[in-house]
């Protein structure tokens, strides 16, 4: 979840994650996104609108997330977010 | 066709070099990858990097980031290239490893112009911003509530780490050598309302002035500047924010053609020697890379945008792997920035216009979008907090359509050519 204080993303475990799973990566191409807020609708608290157009996420959301940011990421009218799951072979 | 016993080598494994590896399989080459960064973090995004971890809201490493597209690679990282022998194809890292190649891609991007001050660059306090490390320490200076903040330049960066400041409720004041902050990019006009922008967050707006000199307390802690008009300024942090230099020294005897404004590329993205040959083993890719861009009459430009360094990357894949004919690169320029919570977004290329009009909205409700123009054709788009208005304008300026564009939007009425006012000078 996006911080108000400083503090690492996705370091609080919650009770359904694995304690080994890294956390997801997420990226907005900030040129295609358009402001529509259906991220914000869908995965709120990963996805906020700051102002009327700029869009503050969390690029290291908690793999017990991966539901909800997917969704957001399905929800994009402009398919401006790329996620990657734990466990995608970076190698 | 490229042959799975070929080895490519991507030198320099950030945005650029990233798409650039996952372009080069999903193009289908089959031989070995090897990605080499000179930082010892894995690909991370920098855009962040002066927003939001500024602010605390994201730590530094968070923003590592994701694959688009399965990446078999092996990675070097924490080692920079030394040096290039294009006639064996060996590329030598800092380390001493010697590493063949079949395919080359050059994406070691550009690094933050430092103080020209070497030994007041390295006061405690002095900062510059471009990689993560960076940011951390900036951030972390700035978590302890410092008394002044200095930020010299007022480019992207600059504005942005100046925004951050006001949001982390800092005293800041931007100093800047031209008539109003981004005024290089945007002329004079539209930087007009950029520093009022900045003005009503509460940043300390100096235009016209050059920072002479920094001072320590005696225990090497930066605690004032001296100003060119004779006057001083405390700060306790001082964010230098002068703009990019390329890494290209590594390229010093490769015979390629390179200077610190980037190494040249032909329109395709294969890499010139100093004859303007062109390597086709070779491609550049990023902000590193300096090309003819066709929709600006072939004019020579090495773009610091993200989503360039992401088209670029990928265009460059594709043609190492030999999966397309060396088309030219022809991707519209595109880049985003938000400061004090505007979003502003440009399309095309805004130097040498001759001309602007606020196509729509207006800047005084600070909405708005300007049209730059250039001997009778759309060649920018810049909006203000209005995103959406943005793509038509970019077709228009990809098909170098009529300027200025068509009035009649709801919200306006004739268009008004103003002069943008370009400084004459750009630095």
């Amino acid at each position: 979840m996006l911080q108000d204080r400083p503090e690492p993303a996705g370091s609080v475990p919650t009770d359904e994650s694995p304690r080994a799973a890294p956390p997801l990566r997420v990226s907005v191409d900030l040129n295609r996104c358009q402001a529509y807020a259906q991220c914000c609708y869908a995965a709120p608290g990963h996805f906020v609108l700051q102002g009327r157009e700029a869009l503050y996420y969390d690029p290291a959301p908690s793999a017990a997330d991966r539901l909800v940011v997917e969704r957001a990421r399905i929800a994009c009218p402009v398919q401006a977010i790329h996620v990657e799951s734990p466990g995608t072979d970076r190698r | 066709m490229t042959d799975a016993s070929e080895h490519a080598i991507v030198v320099g494994a950030s945005l650029a070099g990233l798409r650039g590896a996952e372009s080069l399989r999903r193009a289908g080459f089959t031989g070995r990858i090897t990605l080499v960064g000179s930082e010892a973090h894995a690909p991370y995004d920098r855009p962040p990097l002066s927003k939001h971890v500024l602010m605390g809201h994201v730590p530094a490493d968070a923003t590592t980031l994701p694959n688009l597209h399965p990446l078999d690679a092996e990675w070097r990282l924490g080692v920079a290239a030394r040096s290039l022998n294009r006639r064996d194809r060996i590329l030598t890292l800092a380390d001493g490893e010697t590493l063949a190649y079949d395919r080359l891609l050059i994406a070691t991007g550009a690094r933050a112009r430092p103080w020209p001050d070497t030994a007041q660059a390295r006061f405690a306090g002095v900062h510059t911003l471009r990689d993560r490390d960076d940011a951390t320490a900036l951030h972390r200076d700035l978590a302890a509530r410092p008394g002044h903040v200095l930020v010299i330049g007022g480019g992207f960066i600059g504005c942005e780490v100046a925004a951050a400041c006001r949001a982390l409720d800092l005293p800041v004041t931007l100093v800047e050598p031209g008539p109003t902050p981004l005024a290089r990019v945007l002329g004079e006009h539209l930087g007009a309302v950029v520093g009022a922008l900045h003005a009503g967050i509460g940043v300390t707006v100096r235009s016209h002035t050059r920072v002479e000199a920094l001072y320590n307390d005696g225990t090497g802690r930066v605690v004032r500047a001296r100003l060119d008009n004779g006057s001083s300024i405390a700060a306790s942090v001082v964010v230098v924010a002068l703009g990019a230099v390329r890494n290209t020294e590594w390229l010093d005897a490769s015979g390629l053609a390179f200077d610190e404004g980037g190494v040249d590329c032909d329109a395709a993205g294969y890499v010139l020697d100093t004859e303007g040959r062109p390597d086709r083993r070779i491609a550049a890719a990023g902000d590193v890379a300096r090309f003819p861009h066709p929709l600006y009459g072939g004019r020579r430009v090495a773009l610091e945008h993200w989503g360039h360094a992401v088209a670029q990357g990928e265009h460059a894949g594709r043609l190492l792997a030999e999966a397309e004919p060396g088309e030219p690169y022809a991707e519209l320029p595109a880049f985003w920035s938000s400061q004090g919570g505007i979003t502003i977004k440009s399309v095309g290329l805004t130097e040498g216009a001759d001309g602007l009009v606020i196509a729509q909205g207006d800047p005084k409700a600070g909405r708005f979008l300007a049209v730059y123009g250039r001997e009778g054709r759309c060649i920018a788009a810049v909006s203000f907090d209005c995103a959406r208005w943005l793509p038509a304008y970019a077709e228009r300026i990809a098909a170098g359509a009529s300027f200025p564009p068509p009035a009649g939007a709801s919200d306006s009425g004739a268009l008004t050519i103003l002069p943008p006012s370009f400084p004459a000078e750009p630095r």
